[in-house]
Protein backbone atom coordinates (compact mmCIF):
# COMPACT_ATOMS: atom_id res chain seq x y z
CA UNK A 1 0.00 0.00 0.00
CA UNK A 2 1.42 3.39 -0.93
CA UNK A 3 -1.36 5.75 0.69
CA UNK A 4 0.17 6.20 3.94
CA UNK A 5 -2.07 7.69 6.78
CA UNK A 6 0.20 10.90 6.16
CA UNK A 7 -1.34 11.36 2.66
CA UNK A 8 -4.65 10.23 3.67
CA UNK A 9 -4.64 13.17 6.11
CA UNK A 10 -3.72 15.42 3.90
CA UNK A 11 -6.55 14.27 1.46
CA UNK A 12 -9.33 13.74 3.72
CA UNK A 13 -8.60 16.79 6.45
CA UNK A 14 -8.64 15.67 9.83
CA UNK A 15 -12.16 14.46 10.89
CA UNK A 16 -11.57 11.33 9.42
CA UNK A 17 -9.09 10.51 12.36
CA UNK A 18 -10.44 12.29 14.57
CA UNK A 19 -10.45 10.72 18.30
CA UNK A 20 -13.70 8.88 19.30
CA UNK A 21 -14.43 11.37 22.36
CA UNK A 22 -13.08 14.17 23.67
CA UNK A 23 -10.79 16.28 20.92
CA UNK A 24 -13.73 17.24 19.01
CA UNK A 25 -12.53 19.97 17.89
CA UNK A 26 -9.42 20.70 15.60
CA UNK A 27 -7.39 23.35 18.44
CA UNK A 28 -4.64 20.21 19.84
CA UNK A 29 -2.84 22.22 22.55
CA UNK A 30 -0.12 20.63 24.87
CA UNK A 31 0.18 22.24 28.07
CA UNK A 32 3.92 22.04 29.25
CA UNK A 33 4.72 22.83 32.38
CA UNK A 34 8.68 23.81 33.42
CA UNK A 35 9.83 22.34 36.53
CA UNK A 36 13.06 24.04 38.12
CA UNK A 37 15.79 21.21 38.92
CA UNK A 38 18.72 23.24 39.47
CA UNK A 39 19.94 26.75 38.98
CA UNK A 40 19.22 27.82 35.33
CA UNK A 41 17.72 24.35 34.50
CA UNK A 42 14.19 23.05 33.78
CA UNK A 43 12.86 20.11 33.18
CA UNK A 44 9.43 19.36 31.23
CA UNK A 45 7.81 15.40 32.60
CA UNK A 46 6.04 13.88 29.75
CA UNK A 47 2.90 11.69 29.98
CA UNK A 48 4.16 8.09 31.03
CA UNK A 49 1.82 6.30 28.94
CA UNK A 50 2.42 5.29 25.35
CA UNK A 51 1.44 7.69 22.01
CA UNK A 52 -2.01 8.29 22.47
CA UNK A 53 -4.49 10.92 20.90
CA UNK A 54 -5.19 12.20 24.55
CA UNK A 55 -1.56 13.16 24.99
CA UNK A 56 -0.84 14.03 21.38
CA UNK A 57 2.57 11.99 21.97
CA UNK A 58 3.95 14.51 24.69
CA UNK A 59 5.61 11.44 26.54
CA UNK A 60 9.17 12.89 26.66
CA UNK A 61 11.18 14.28 28.90
CA UNK A 62 12.34 17.44 27.69
CA UNK A 63 15.38 19.48 29.34
CA UNK A 64 16.19 23.17 29.20
CA UNK A 65 20.08 24.34 30.55
CA UNK A 66 20.52 28.10 30.28
CA UNK A 67 23.50 28.89 28.40
CA UNK A 68 25.27 32.45 27.70
CA UNK A 69 23.06 33.47 24.72
CA UNK A 70 19.69 31.38 25.76
CA UNK A 71 18.69 28.09 26.51
CA UNK A 72 19.73 24.78 25.87
CA UNK A 73 16.76 22.59 24.88
CA UNK A 74 17.82 18.85 24.85
CA UNK A 75 15.18 16.59 23.25
CA UNK A 76 12.87 18.43 21.29
CA UNK A 77 9.37 16.27 21.40
CA UNK A 78 7.08 14.50 18.69
CA UNK A 79 5.95 17.11 16.86
CA UNK A 80 6.33 20.27 15.19
CA UNK A 81 2.91 21.99 17.45
CA UNK A 82 5.07 20.49 20.38
CA UNK A 83 8.25 22.21 19.21
CA UNK A 84 5.89 25.62 19.13
CA UNK A 85 4.58 25.11 22.45
CA UNK A 86 8.51 24.01 24.02
CA UNK A 87 9.82 27.42 21.53
CA UNK A 88 6.85 29.67 23.24
CA UNK A 89 7.06 27.98 27.14
CA UNK A 90 10.92 28.60 26.59
CA UNK A 91 10.62 32.26 25.85
CA UNK A 92 9.00 32.35 28.83
CA UNK A 93 11.52 31.31 30.65
CA UNK A 94 14.72 33.62 29.57
CA UNK A 95 13.60 36.26 26.91
CA UNK A 96 16.29 35.64 24.48
CA UNK A 97 14.46 32.05 23.25
CA UNK A 98 16.70 28.46 22.78
CA UNK A 99 19.98 28.90 21.49
CA UNK A 100 20.94 25.50 21.08
CA UNK A 101 19.31 21.79 20.67
CA UNK A 102 20.63 18.04 21.19
CA UNK A 103 19.19 14.97 20.76
CA UNK A 104 19.62 12.16 22.77
CA UNK A 105 19.05 9.43 20.13
CA UNK A 106 16.88 9.31 16.72
CA UNK A 107 13.42 8.31 18.45
CA UNK A 108 10.57 10.08 16.99
CA UNK A 109 9.85 11.23 20.55
CA UNK A 110 12.96 13.15 20.87
CA UNK A 111 13.44 15.00 17.76
CA UNK A 112 10.25 15.55 15.78
CA UNK A 113 9.87 18.84 17.41
CA UNK A 114 13.62 19.96 16.26
CA UNK A 115 11.79 21.55 13.17
CA UNK A 116 11.16 24.77 14.98
CA UNK A 117 14.66 24.91 15.87
CA UNK A 118 16.35 25.24 12.37
CA UNK A 119 17.96 28.94 12.89
CA UNK A 120 20.00 26.88 15.63
CA UNK A 121 23.03 24.15 15.98
CA UNK A 122 21.23 20.56 16.73
CA UNK A 123 23.86 18.41 18.17
CA UNK A 124 23.56 14.72 18.22
CA UNK A 125 26.19 11.77 17.75
CA UNK A 126 27.04 11.36 14.48
CA UNK A 127 25.43 7.82 14.12
CA UNK A 128 22.23 9.62 15.56
CA UNK A 129 22.07 11.66 12.37
CA UNK A 130 22.84 9.00 10.11
CA UNK A 131 19.95 7.13 11.74
CA UNK A 132 17.43 10.00 11.61
CA UNK A 133 18.26 10.43 8.01
CA UNK A 134 17.47 6.52 7.67
CA UNK A 135 14.51 6.41 9.94
CA UNK A 136 12.86 9.36 9.72
CA UNK A 137 10.34 9.54 7.43
CA UNK A 138 9.41 5.72 7.97
CA UNK A 139 8.93 6.91 11.63
CA UNK A 140 6.79 9.97 10.56
CA UNK A 141 4.17 7.90 8.45
CA UNK A 142 3.85 5.81 11.68
CA UNK A 143 3.46 8.97 14.04
CA UNK A 144 1.04 10.51 12.00
CA UNK A 145 -0.88 6.76 12.10
CA UNK A 146 -0.83 7.30 15.69
CA UNK A 147 -1.41 10.97 16.42
CA UNK A 148 -3.44 12.42 13.36
CA UNK A 149 -4.02 16.06 13.35
CA UNK A 150 -1.13 16.36 16.54
CA UNK A 151 1.59 15.77 13.61
CA UNK A 152 0.13 17.80 10.79
CA UNK A 153 2.41 20.09 9.20
CA UNK A 154 5.39 17.93 11.31
CA UNK A 155 8.85 17.52 9.25
CA UNK A 156 11.91 15.27 9.70
CA UNK A 157 14.19 17.87 10.35
CA UNK A 158 17.50 15.71 11.27
CA UNK A 159 20.35 17.04 13.58
CA UNK A 160 23.19 19.23 12.04
CA UNK A 161 25.69 19.35 14.28
CA UNK A 162 27.84 15.77 15.44
CA UNK A 163 29.00 15.63 18.86
CA UNK A 164 32.05 13.45 20.35
CA UNK A 165 32.32 12.27 23.68
CA UNK A 166 34.60 13.94 26.57
CA UNK A 167 33.96 17.71 27.69
CA UNK A 168 31.42 19.51 25.74
CA UNK A 169 30.89 22.99 25.67
CA UNK A 170 27.62 24.01 24.17
CA UNK A 171 26.38 28.31 24.16
CA UNK A 172 29.20 28.46 27.17
CA UNK A 173 27.74 25.51 29.50
CA UNK A 174 30.39 22.66 30.31
CA UNK A 175 28.94 19.21 29.81
CA UNK A 176 30.38 15.91 30.06
CA UNK A 177 29.23 13.88 27.14
CA UNK A 178 28.92 10.31 26.93
CA UNK A 179 28.94 8.49 24.02
CA UNK A 180 26.90 5.25 24.55
CA UNK A 181 24.17 2.79 23.41
CA UNK A 182 21.92 -0.42 23.93
CA UNK A 183 18.49 1.83 24.07
CA UNK A 184 19.77 2.69 20.05
CA UNK A 185 22.94 2.15 18.40
CA UNK A 186 23.82 5.46 19.39
CA UNK A 187 22.48 7.11 22.39
CA UNK A 188 24.13 10.49 24.04
CA UNK A 189 23.79 11.19 27.63
CA UNK A 190 25.03 14.82 29.30
CA UNK A 191 25.94 15.21 32.92
CA UNK A 192 25.67 19.02 33.73
CA UNK A 193 28.81 20.36 35.07
CA UNK A 194 27.18 23.15 36.89
CA UNK A 195 24.41 21.26 38.37
CA UNK A 196 25.51 17.66 38.36
CA UNK A 197 22.49 16.82 36.87
CA UNK A 198 23.00 13.57 34.53
CA UNK A 199 19.93 13.91 31.34
CA UNK A 200 20.20 10.59 30.46
CA UNK A 201 18.15 10.27 27.44
CA UNK A 202 16.25 6.92 26.63
CA UNK A 203 19.53 4.81 28.82
CA UNK A 204 17.03 5.51 31.95
CA UNK A 205 13.12 4.87 32.49
CA UNK A 206 11.91 5.53 35.51
CA UNK A 207 8.32 3.87 36.49
CA UNK A 208 7.81 3.72 32.74
CA UNK A 209 8.30 0.45 31.52
CA UNK A 210 11.61 0.54 28.80
CA UNK A 211 10.89 0.61 24.58
CA UNK A 212 13.20 -1.77 22.66
CA UNK A 213 12.56 -1.00 19.15
CA UNK A 214 16.26 -0.53 18.68
CA UNK A 215 17.27 -2.31 21.20
CA UNK A 216 20.46 -4.59 21.89
CA UNK A 217 20.16 -5.31 25.87
CA UNK A 218 24.00 -5.92 26.74
CA UNK A 219 25.19 -2.77 25.62
CA UNK A 220 22.21 -0.89 27.23
CA UNK A 221 23.32 -2.72 30.30
CA UNK A 222 27.45 -1.99 30.03
CA UNK A 223 25.64 1.42 29.48
CA UNK A 224 23.90 1.47 32.59
CA UNK A 225 27.12 0.57 34.22
CA UNK A 226 28.58 3.75 33.13
CA UNK A 227 25.72 6.30 34.17
CA UNK A 228 26.51 4.19 37.42
CA UNK A 229 29.31 5.50 37.99
CA UNK A 230 29.17 8.72 37.35
CA UNK A 231 28.66 11.56 40.56
CA UNK A 232 25.17 12.78 38.94
CA UNK A 233 23.56 14.42 41.51
CA UNK A 234 19.97 13.45 39.96
CA UNK A 235 18.84 12.21 37.17
CA UNK A 236 16.65 13.17 34.22
CA UNK A 237 15.29 9.91 32.80
CA UNK A 238 14.08 10.22 29.04
CA UNK A 239 11.04 8.91 30.35
CA UNK A 240 9.10 9.16 33.92
CA UNK A 241 9.36 11.45 36.88
CA UNK A 242 13.05 13.41 38.05
CA UNK A 243 14.96 10.71 39.69
CA UNK A 244 16.84 12.39 43.12
CA UNK A 245 17.93 9.33 44.86
CA UNK A 246 19.62 7.24 41.79
CA UNK A 247 16.61 4.45 41.82
CA UNK A 248 15.87 4.85 38.08
CA UNK A 249 19.26 3.24 37.27
CA UNK A 250 18.34 -0.01 38.96
CA UNK A 251 15.29 -0.08 37.75
CA UNK A 252 15.81 0.02 34.57
CA UNK A 253 18.28 -2.77 34.87
CA UNK A 254 16.11 -4.57 36.88
CA UNK A 255 14.09 -4.71 34.20
CA UNK A 256 15.68 -5.26 31.33
CA UNK A 257 17.23 -8.17 33.30
CA UNK A 258 13.87 -9.92 33.85
CA UNK A 259 13.26 -9.25 30.40
CA UNK A 260 15.77 -11.40 28.93
CA UNK A 261 15.47 -13.83 31.23
CA UNK A 262 11.45 -14.00 30.27
CA UNK A 263 12.13 -14.52 26.99
CA UNK A 264 14.85 -16.88 26.99
CA UNK A 265 12.98 -19.30 29.37
CA UNK A 266 9.85 -18.35 26.73
CA UNK A 267 12.11 -19.67 23.86
CA UNK A 268 13.12 -22.67 26.35
CA UNK A 269 9.46 -23.72 26.64
CA UNK A 270 8.41 -23.70 23.38
CA UNK A 271 6.24 -20.47 23.69
CA UNK A 272 4.98 -18.56 20.80
CA UNK A 273 4.67 -14.94 21.13
CA UNK A 274 1.02 -14.42 21.88
CA UNK A 275 1.52 -17.37 24.77
CA UNK A 276 4.60 -15.07 25.89
CA UNK A 277 2.73 -12.05 26.10
CA UNK A 278 -0.15 -14.10 28.35
CA UNK A 279 2.71 -13.59 31.04
CA UNK A 280 2.05 -11.36 34.14
CA UNK A 281 4.90 -8.67 34.56
CA UNK A 282 5.89 -9.67 38.28
CA UNK A 283 5.01 -6.60 40.76
CA UNK A 284 7.56 -4.52 40.66
CA UNK A 285 7.21 -3.54 37.56
CA UNK A 286 3.50 -4.06 36.28
CA UNK A 287 1.99 -0.94 37.85
CA UNK A 288 4.92 1.15 35.81
CA UNK A 289 3.25 3.38 33.08
CA UNK A 290 2.64 2.03 29.29
CA UNK A 291 2.74 -1.81 30.70
CA UNK A 292 1.81 -4.24 29.61
CA UNK A 293 1.83 -2.63 26.22
CA UNK A 294 5.48 -1.91 26.16
CA UNK A 295 6.22 -5.59 27.19
CA UNK A 296 4.02 -6.71 24.13
CA UNK A 297 6.08 -4.40 21.82
CA UNK A 298 9.18 -5.71 23.16
CA UNK A 299 8.09 -9.27 22.35
CA UNK A 300 7.41 -8.45 18.81
CA UNK A 301 10.89 -6.85 19.13
CA UNK A 302 13.30 -9.10 20.65
CA UNK A 303 11.38 -12.56 20.76
CA UNK A 304 12.08 -14.04 17.44
CA UNK A 305 16.03 -13.07 17.85
CA UNK A 306 16.28 -14.60 21.09
CA UNK A 307 14.29 -17.67 19.60
CA UNK A 308 16.50 -18.11 16.99
CA UNK A 309 19.45 -18.11 19.19
CA UNK A 310 18.32 -20.99 21.44
CA UNK A 311 16.47 -23.35 19.80
CA UNK A 312 18.89 -25.95 17.87
CA UNK A 313 19.08 -26.73 14.43
CA UNK A 314 17.38 -29.69 12.79
CA UNK A 315 19.00 -30.16 9.85
CA UNK B 1 -15.51 6.29 7.18
CA UNK B 2 -14.13 8.00 4.27
CA UNK B 3 -11.17 6.18 4.77
CA UNK B 4 -12.93 2.89 5.40
CA UNK B 5 -14.21 3.40 2.03
CA UNK B 6 -10.93 4.52 -0.02
CA UNK B 7 -9.19 1.03 1.66
CA UNK B 8 -12.39 -0.82 0.28
CA UNK B 9 -11.81 0.77 -3.61
CA UNK B 10 -7.91 0.23 -2.91
CA UNK B 11 -8.59 -3.99 -2.14
CA UNK B 12 -10.84 -4.01 -5.11
CA UNK B 13 -8.64 -2.77 -7.09
CA UNK B 14 -5.47 -4.14 -6.14
CA UNK B 15 -7.71 -7.91 -6.51
CA UNK B 16 -8.41 -7.23 -10.20
CA UNK B 17 -11.06 -9.62 -9.65
CA UNK B 18 -14.87 -9.72 -10.35
CA UNK B 19 -16.32 -8.10 -7.34
CA UNK B 20 -18.95 -11.39 -5.85
CA UNK B 21 -21.89 -8.93 -5.78
CA UNK B 22 -24.36 -11.89 -4.88
CA UNK B 23 -24.70 -12.23 -1.28
CA UNK B 24 -23.18 -15.95 0.18
CA UNK B 25 -25.93 -18.56 0.74
CA UNK B 26 -25.79 -18.42 4.60
CA UNK B 27 -25.68 -14.45 5.41
CA UNK B 28 -23.98 -13.71 8.30
CA UNK B 29 -23.92 -10.91 10.47
CA UNK B 30 -20.54 -10.22 11.07
CA UNK B 31 -19.15 -9.31 14.88
CA UNK B 32 -16.21 -7.46 12.84
CA UNK B 33 -18.22 -5.63 10.71
CA UNK B 34 -15.23 -5.06 7.88
CA UNK B 35 -17.43 -4.93 5.04
CA UNK B 36 -15.60 -8.02 3.60
CA UNK B 37 -16.82 -11.29 5.32
CA UNK B 38 -19.67 -12.18 2.81
CA UNK B 39 -16.80 -11.81 -0.09
CA UNK B 40 -14.03 -13.93 1.85
CA UNK B 41 -16.71 -16.20 2.92
CA UNK B 42 -17.47 -17.36 -0.83
CA UNK B 43 -14.00 -16.60 -2.27
CA UNK B 44 -12.30 -18.49 0.30
CA UNK B 45 -14.18 -21.21 2.03
CA UNK B 46 -16.44 -21.89 -0.84
CA UNK B 47 -19.44 -20.33 0.27
CA UNK B 48 -20.44 -23.52 2.30
CA UNK B 49 -24.35 -23.08 3.48
CA UNK B 50 -23.57 -24.70 7.01
CA UNK B 51 -21.56 -22.14 8.70
CA UNK B 52 -21.90 -20.06 11.69
CA UNK B 53 -19.78 -17.35 13.65
CA UNK B 54 -18.65 -19.25 16.95
CA UNK B 55 -16.84 -17.80 19.76
CA UNK B 56 -15.23 -21.71 20.62
CA UNK B 57 -12.71 -20.52 17.94
CA UNK B 58 -10.65 -18.21 19.62
CA UNK B 59 -8.17 -16.00 17.48
CA UNK B 60 -5.56 -14.14 19.44
CA UNK B 61 -3.07 -11.90 18.48
CA UNK B 62 -1.80 -7.85 19.68
CA UNK B 63 -4.36 -5.35 19.79
CA UNK B 64 -1.72 -3.39 17.36
CA UNK B 65 1.10 -4.95 15.32
CA UNK B 66 4.36 -3.97 16.34
CA UNK B 67 6.52 -5.35 12.94
CA UNK B 68 4.05 -5.56 10.81
CA UNK B 69 6.18 -8.53 9.28
CA UNK B 70 6.21 -10.47 12.21
CA UNK B 71 2.90 -10.47 13.47
CA UNK B 72 2.04 -13.39 16.45
CA UNK B 73 -1.60 -14.85 16.21
CA UNK B 74 -2.80 -17.96 18.06
CA UNK B 75 -6.10 -19.94 16.82
CA UNK B 76 -7.34 -22.21 19.63
CA UNK B 77 -10.29 -24.48 17.92
CA UNK B 78 -9.35 -27.22 20.31
CA UNK B 79 -12.84 -26.90 21.98
CA UNK B 80 -14.73 -27.86 18.75
CA UNK B 81 -14.71 -31.55 17.76
CA UNK B 82 -13.61 -33.52 14.90
CA UNK B 83 -11.63 -30.49 13.02
CA UNK B 84 -10.61 -31.23 9.38
CA UNK B 85 -9.02 -28.13 8.82
CA UNK B 86 -8.46 -24.41 10.03
CA UNK B 87 -8.57 -21.44 7.13
CA UNK B 88 -6.83 -18.51 8.63
CA UNK B 89 -7.14 -15.49 6.44
CA UNK B 90 -7.47 -11.11 6.55
CA UNK B 91 -10.18 -9.61 5.80
CA UNK B 92 -7.98 -6.95 4.44
CA UNK B 93 -4.89 -7.17 2.43
CA UNK B 94 -3.75 -7.77 -1.32
CA UNK B 95 -3.60 -12.19 -0.55
CA UNK B 96 -6.15 -12.47 2.10
CA UNK B 97 -5.22 -16.32 2.68
CA UNK B 98 -2.64 -16.66 5.46
CA UNK B 99 -2.70 -20.35 5.41
CA UNK B 100 -4.90 -23.91 6.36
CA UNK B 101 -3.91 -26.19 8.68
CA UNK B 102 -5.15 -29.70 8.66
CA UNK B 103 -4.35 -31.02 12.64
CA UNK B 104 -4.68 -34.71 11.51
CA UNK B 105 -3.48 -36.24 14.63
CA UNK B 106 -2.98 -32.75 16.61
CA UNK B 107 -5.16 -30.53 18.30
CA UNK B 108 -6.79 -27.89 16.99
CA UNK B 109 -4.46 -25.45 17.17
CA UNK B 110 -1.63 -23.33 16.04
CA UNK B 111 0.53 -20.57 17.04
CA UNK B 112 2.14 -18.73 14.09
CA UNK B 113 3.33 -15.35 12.77
CA UNK B 114 2.50 -13.32 9.69
CA UNK B 115 2.76 -10.39 7.68
CA UNK B 116 0.03 -7.88 7.83
CA UNK B 117 -1.10 -4.92 4.86
CA UNK B 118 -2.92 -2.45 7.18
CA UNK B 119 -5.81 -2.67 10.18
CA UNK B 120 -7.86 -5.54 9.28
CA UNK B 121 -10.34 -8.56 10.70
CA UNK B 122 -8.39 -11.72 10.90
CA UNK B 123 -10.34 -15.04 10.57
CA UNK B 124 -10.08 -18.55 11.43
CA UNK B 125 -12.43 -20.89 9.69
CA UNK B 126 -12.78 -24.22 11.28
CA UNK B 127 -14.33 -26.94 9.07
CA UNK B 128 -15.37 -30.10 10.88
CA UNK B 129 -15.22 -33.69 9.22
CA UNK B 130 -18.96 -33.63 8.80
CA UNK B 131 -18.78 -30.02 6.44
CA UNK B 132 -20.27 -27.81 8.93
CA UNK B 133 -17.74 -24.58 9.26
CA UNK B 134 -17.22 -22.36 12.48
CA UNK B 135 -15.61 -18.96 12.46
CA UNK B 136 -13.68 -16.86 15.04
CA UNK B 137 -12.23 -13.53 14.45
CA UNK B 138 -10.10 -10.85 16.09
CA UNK B 139 -9.17 -7.04 14.75
CA UNK B 140 -5.32 -5.95 14.66
CA UNK B 141 -4.30 -2.57 14.14
CA UNK B 142 -1.11 -2.18 11.52
CA UNK B 143 0.76 -0.04 10.03
CA UNK B 144 0.90 -1.48 7.31
CA UNK B 145 3.20 -2.75 4.49
CA UNK B 146 3.78 -5.67 5.53
CA UNK B 147 3.08 -7.35 2.41
CA UNK B 148 4.86 -5.14 -0.03
CA UNK B 149 8.34 -5.19 1.67
CA UNK B 150 11.47 -6.67 0.64
CA UNK B 151 12.28 -9.76 2.70
CA UNK B 152 14.93 -8.96 4.87
CA UNK B 153 16.79 -12.36 4.32
CA UNK B 154 18.20 -10.27 0.85
CA UNK B 155 20.00 -8.07 3.48
CA UNK B 156 22.65 -10.02 3.70
CA UNK B 157 23.94 -12.27 1.05
CA UNK B 158 24.38 -15.51 2.30
CA UNK B 159 20.50 -15.76 2.99
CA UNK B 160 20.58 -18.90 0.38
CA UNK B 161 22.95 -20.76 2.41
CA UNK B 162 20.42 -20.86 4.88
CA UNK B 163 17.48 -21.42 2.87
CA UNK B 164 15.63 -24.78 4.44
CA UNK B 165 17.19 -24.62 7.73
CA UNK B 166 15.42 -25.98 10.36
CA UNK B 167 15.18 -25.16 14.05
CA UNK B 168 13.09 -26.23 16.93
CA UNK B 169 12.27 -28.65 19.61
CA UNK B 170 9.47 -30.94 20.76
CA UNK B 171 8.47 -30.89 24.59
CA UNK B 172 6.68 -34.52 25.12
CA UNK B 173 5.44 -33.68 28.55
CA UNK B 174 3.15 -30.79 27.58
CA UNK B 175 2.77 -32.16 23.93
CA UNK B 176 4.36 -29.20 22.30
CA UNK B 177 6.34 -28.81 18.81
CA UNK B 178 7.79 -25.78 17.86
CA UNK B 179 9.75 -25.13 14.56
CA UNK B 180 10.88 -22.11 12.34
CA UNK B 181 12.15 -22.95 8.75
CA UNK B 182 14.57 -20.20 7.42
CA UNK B 183 12.70 -19.26 4.57
CA UNK B 184 12.31 -15.46 3.00
CA UNK B 185 8.87 -15.97 2.01
CA UNK B 186 8.24 -13.53 -0.59
CA UNK B 187 4.96 -12.45 -1.58
CA UNK B 188 5.83 -11.30 -5.38
CA UNK B 189 4.02 -8.07 -4.48
CA UNK B 190 7.74 -6.19 -3.82
CA UNK B 191 8.71 -4.85 -6.92
CA UNK B 192 10.63 -6.96 -8.88
CA UNK B 193 11.11 -10.30 -6.80
CA UNK B 194 9.07 -13.15 -7.66
CA UNK B 195 6.57 -15.09 -5.38
CA UNK B 196 9.10 -17.31 -3.30
CA UNK B 197 7.33 -19.33 -0.44
CA UNK B 198 7.04 -22.76 1.15
CA UNK B 199 3.89 -23.84 -0.08
CA UNK B 200 3.54 -26.88 1.81
CA UNK B 201 4.88 -28.01 5.66
CA UNK B 202 4.46 -31.52 7.65
CA UNK B 203 5.16 -32.98 10.87
CA UNK B 204 6.33 -36.66 9.78
CA UNK B 205 7.45 -39.21 11.78
CA UNK B 206 10.20 -41.95 10.26
CA UNK B 207 8.03 -43.90 8.50
CA UNK B 208 6.84 -40.97 6.34
CA UNK B 209 3.27 -40.31 8.28
CA UNK B 210 2.12 -36.82 9.03
CA UNK B 211 0.93 -36.44 12.07
CA UNK B 212 0.03 -32.53 10.98
CA UNK B 213 0.00 -30.59 8.02
CA UNK B 214 -0.10 -26.79 6.72
CA UNK B 215 -0.34 -25.07 3.30
CA UNK B 216 1.30 -21.84 3.22
CA UNK B 217 0.00 -18.53 1.26
CA UNK B 218 2.28 -15.67 0.58
CA UNK B 219 1.11 -13.63 3.82
CA UNK B 220 3.61 -16.19 5.79
CA UNK B 221 6.14 -14.37 7.74
CA UNK B 222 9.62 -14.94 6.66
CA UNK B 223 11.39 -17.73 8.43
CA UNK B 224 7.92 -19.56 9.52
CA UNK B 225 7.37 -20.09 13.28
CA UNK B 226 4.44 -22.41 14.28
CA UNK B 227 3.88 -23.96 17.69
CA UNK B 228 1.20 -27.11 16.89
CA UNK B 229 0.12 -28.89 19.93
CA UNK B 230 -0.57 -32.62 20.75
CA UNK B 231 -2.20 -34.46 23.69
CA UNK B 232 0.86 -34.30 26.44
CA UNK B 233 2.72 -37.49 26.55
CA UNK B 234 2.11 -39.18 22.64
CA UNK B 235 5.18 -37.38 20.59
CA UNK B 236 7.83 -39.61 19.77
CA UNK B 237 11.05 -38.35 20.67
CA UNK B 238 11.69 -36.91 17.11
CA UNK B 239 10.06 -35.94 14.44
CA UNK B 240 10.69 -34.54 10.34
CA UNK B 241 9.58 -31.29 9.56
CA UNK B 242 9.14 -32.06 5.45
CA UNK B 243 7.76 -29.42 3.20
CA UNK B 244 8.50 -27.60 0.04
CA UNK B 245 8.95 -24.26 -1.48
CA UNK B 246 7.42 -23.05 -5.00
CA UNK B 247 10.73 -23.54 -7.01
CA UNK B 248 11.01 -27.74 -6.13
CA UNK B 249 13.13 -26.93 -3.06
CA UNK B 250 12.68 -29.67 -0.40
CA UNK B 251 13.25 -29.06 3.46
CA UNK B 252 13.34 -31.54 5.39
CA UNK B 253 14.93 -30.92 9.45
CA UNK B 254 14.86 -33.24 12.46
CA UNK B 255 13.52 -32.23 15.70
CA UNK B 256 13.50 -33.39 18.82
CA UNK B 257 13.52 -33.14 22.47
CA UNK B 258 17.51 -32.15 22.47
CA UNK B 259 19.33 -30.02 24.71
CA UNK B 260 18.43 -26.38 23.98
CA UNK B 261 21.75 -23.55 22.49
ZN1 LIG C 1 13.84 6.21 22.70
Amino acid sequence: MTLTRRRTLGLLGASALAPASGFASPRLAYALVPIEIGDGVWMVEGSTDYFSMQNGGAIVNVTLLRGDSGLIVVDSGPSLRYGEALKTMALGLDIRGVSAVVNTHHHPDHFFGNQVFRDVPIHALGATQAAAFADGEAFADNMYRLLGDWMRGTEVVPPTAVVAGGDLVIDGRMFAALPLSGHTAADLALVDRATGNLIAGDLVFFNRAPTTPSADLDAWRASLDVLADTEASAIVPGHGPYDTVGASVAQTRAYLDWLEATLRQGARDGLGMVELMDLDPPAEFAGMGAMPQEFHRTVAHLYPGIETEILPLGN
Amino acid sequence: MGLKAGIFAAVLTMAGSAWALDDPQTKLADPMESGMWDYHQIDILGDPADIRFDDRVVVRGPVEAEDSLNVPLLVDASAIPDVKRIVVSADYGPIPHILTYYPETAEAKIALRFKIDQATAIRASVETHDGSWHVGSTYIDAAGGGCTAPAHAYASDDWEEHLGEVRGRLWAASGRARFIVDHPMDTGLADGIPVFIIEDLALETDAGVKLARIELSEPVNEDPAFTLYFAPGTLPASLHVRGRDNNGNEIDGLISQGSLN
